[in-house]
């Protein structure tokens, strides 16, 4: 009965944490090559699909795995084999047991590889502490990584998952499909939003910046600054290098303007006060300003 | 251009014929290789707008602060500044040569859209007239953006989403990818007016209205723009250059140089309008033309002109 209960304590804390719960339809754009994007479910999801069968990146939210099963199922009729969680968050990873069940088609019992790095794993076998919650076993990676990469082939592509450390988490991960030229980055870059640095799971500004960094590494622009690579982001539209260029100097302007002032001997709530983020609030959600520059001001300088 | 009309229907042959063809005679075509006259901010289309310049823009504070952190080495440190386009709300007001043709449906006869193509960056654009919805808001956005128009009279009447983020004047100041362009395209005669009307809810405080003007210049050859990328001053990376606020020591130099007060120049709507020249009334003009005096055409501006 205790177990029960821990369980459901559980479920109702994850399920708070991360971005505003979805509702409605979920929105479907092929991206290029067999990259789709799936929009609606919480974190947008990325579902690469082939004659082996559908591999996600995330699964959004658990609530809208029956949407999203039925917006994947008219784009194949294969099972789900490989999960690619790109960070912990519930609205990214709360459809790794029900989406592949909803979705069906594969051997009795079977369950897709669900692969994350090594982090996301132990934060969600992690016994609760404060108001970080054990994660219920079966959203769980079963094919973690611990490395700077990992890679594989599946449907003929080369798929290379990269960890990018301390950023929006400890454990985030962006996944490159490099035959279609797409990068799914979760929620180191979300567009037209600060970035979440969830500084109690070991995220930080300086690896918020080296991610978005790595991003521009990867993406080579077709002509004028304009697709090739295109990248879907955690949350908001899809883009490409350029839109990742606006917000790589976003993040790094308003870390500049935080570390000029807290140089200065002010308090956090003095840096506040000075609204170093104000001429983009406009563009990036004036009421989340204040958390970002909380969390660049904690995590400065490798501080945490 | 004026549209003809039948005057009436000869036979019932005629007006079926007539009412077949009914919405062609209501469609100017804008077909031709159209030369810019450039006497619109010929300053800021030719040698390019002053550092500090926010003149006749109404902007909010968020794209003020933005334009005054700009550090100019920010187009040299960071390559993907290199070959940035403009979108076709400055495009056009830049190096603006274009060549207009259109897309006629072989079923109906009828235009089913517009391709416009620019000096600036070799850039291409669509406009749809065949009623297609624009695309959904989580789709990409581009430099020339998703374009869909409508005919008024003989006015086309475009309508622009899907931006990306680009600028409202090339000094650093942006115009952000949640903006709506609209376009009137007007031709009389040889001569061709686009009226762009730009809202943005992130950076303006109001519409900015421009007209631009073209002649038709079947004679013209656009070349190829081409750009390519390459370090230009080379600094670790992910540099961002950047002045913090307060710091930026070139953003006096515009009204100085002009005499103008230093707030006149900072844009926002309330200076669009003639009431604002009440606040002008100390306003000297610099005693000797020195830069930018003879700049009718983009090709005639020069600076220690005599």
């Amino acid at each position: 009965m205790q177990r029960q209960l821990q369980v459901v304590i559980a479920l109702a804390v994850f399920a708070v944490c991360g971005f505003a719960q979805p509702t409605g339809e979920i929105g479907v754009l092929k991206v290029q090559g067999n990259v789709y994007m799936l929009v609606g479910a919480g974190g947008n999801i990325a579902a690469q699909v082939g004659a082996d069968g559908i591999l996600v990146a995330d699964t959004g939210t658990e609530a809208m795995a029956p949407q999203v099963a039925a917006a994947l199922k008219k784009l194949s009729s294969k099972p789900i084999a490989w999960v690619i969680d790109t960070n912990i968050d519930s609205d990214h990873t709360g459809g790794n047991a029900a989406l592949p069940k909803l979705v069906g088609g594969g051997a009795p019992g079977a369950r897709p590889r669900i692969v994350a790095y090594e982090n996301v794993l132990n934060r969600m076998s992690a016994p609760p502490t404060g108001n970080l919650p054990q994660a219920p076993d079966a959203l769980w990676p079963n094919d973690e990584y611990a490395m700077a990469s990992k890679d594989f082939s599946f449907n003929g592509e080369a798929i290379i998952v990269h960890h990018v450390p301390a950023a929006h988490t400890d454990g985030d991960s962006m996944v490159h499909f490099r035959r279609s030229d797409v990068l799914v980055v979760g929620d180191v870059f979300t567009p037209g939003r600060y970035p979440v640095i969830d500084v109690a799971r070991g995220g930080s500004i300086q690896g918020e910046i080296d991610a978005v960094n790595e991003i521009l590494r990867i993406t080579v622009p077709l002509k004028y600054q304009e697709a090739g690579t295109y990248v879907i982001p955690g949350h908001g539209r899809l883009c490409d290098e350029a839109d990742v260029v606006e917000f790589r100097d976003m993040v790094t302007i308003v870390r500049d303007r935080v570390r000029n002032l807290k140089s200065k001997g002010m308090t956090l709530d003095q840096v506040k006060a000075a609204r170093p983020t104000r001429d983009y609030d406009t563009e990036y959600d004036a009421k989340e300003g204040d958390a970002f520059v909380e969390a660049v001001y904690k995590t400065l300088d490798g501080n945490k | 251009m004026k549209a003809k009309r039948l005057p009436f229907c000869l036979t019932p042959l005629l007006c079926a014929g007539a009412i077949g063809v009914a919405p062609a005679f209501a469609q100017v075509d804008f077909t031709g290789e159209w030369a810019p006259f450039y006497h619109e901010d010929g300053v800021e289309r030719g040698p390019g707008a002053e550092l500090g310049d926010y003149t006749e823009l109404p902007i909010n504070d968020a794209a003020r602060m933005r334009a005054d952190s700009f550090d100019a080495d920010r187009i040299s440190v960071e390559e993907e500044y290199q070959c940035r386009p403009h979108s076709p709300d400055y495009g056009f007001r830049s190096l603006g040569n274009v060549r207009i043709w259109r897309e006629i449906d072989p079923e109906t006869q009828q235009v089913v859209a517009f391709h416009t193509h620019t000096l600036a960056w070799d850039s291409e654009r669509t406009i749809y007239l065949d009623g297609r919805p624009h695309p959904p808001d989580y789709a990409a956005h581009t430099w020339q953006g998703f374009s869909t128009g409508v005919w008024n009279g003989d006015a086309l009447v475009v309508t622009t989403t899907h931006l990306k983020e680009n600028y409202l004047r090339r000094n650093a100041l942006p115009r952000s990818d949640r903006a709506i362009v609209t376009e009137h395209w007007i031709r009389h005669g040889d001569i061709l007016t686009i009226v762009t009307i730009t809202e943005d809810p992130v950076f303006l405080e109001e519409p900015l209205v421009r007209s631009t003007n073209w002649y038709l210049d079947p004679g013209q050859h656009i070349g190829i723009f081409g750009c390519e990328y390459a370090p230009e001053v080379p600094k670790p990376e992910g540099t961002v250059p950047n002045f913090l606020p307060g710091q930026n020591p070139f953003l006096h130099e515009f009204a100085n140089y002009y005499g103008l007060p230093f707030e006149a120049t900072r844009g926002g709507k309330e200076t669009l309008y003639p009431e604002y020249q009440e606040k002008l009334k100390d306003y000297k003009p610099p005693a000797k033309c020195e830069r930018y005096c003879r700049c009718l055409g983009i090709y005639e501006c020069n600076v220690n002109s005599k």
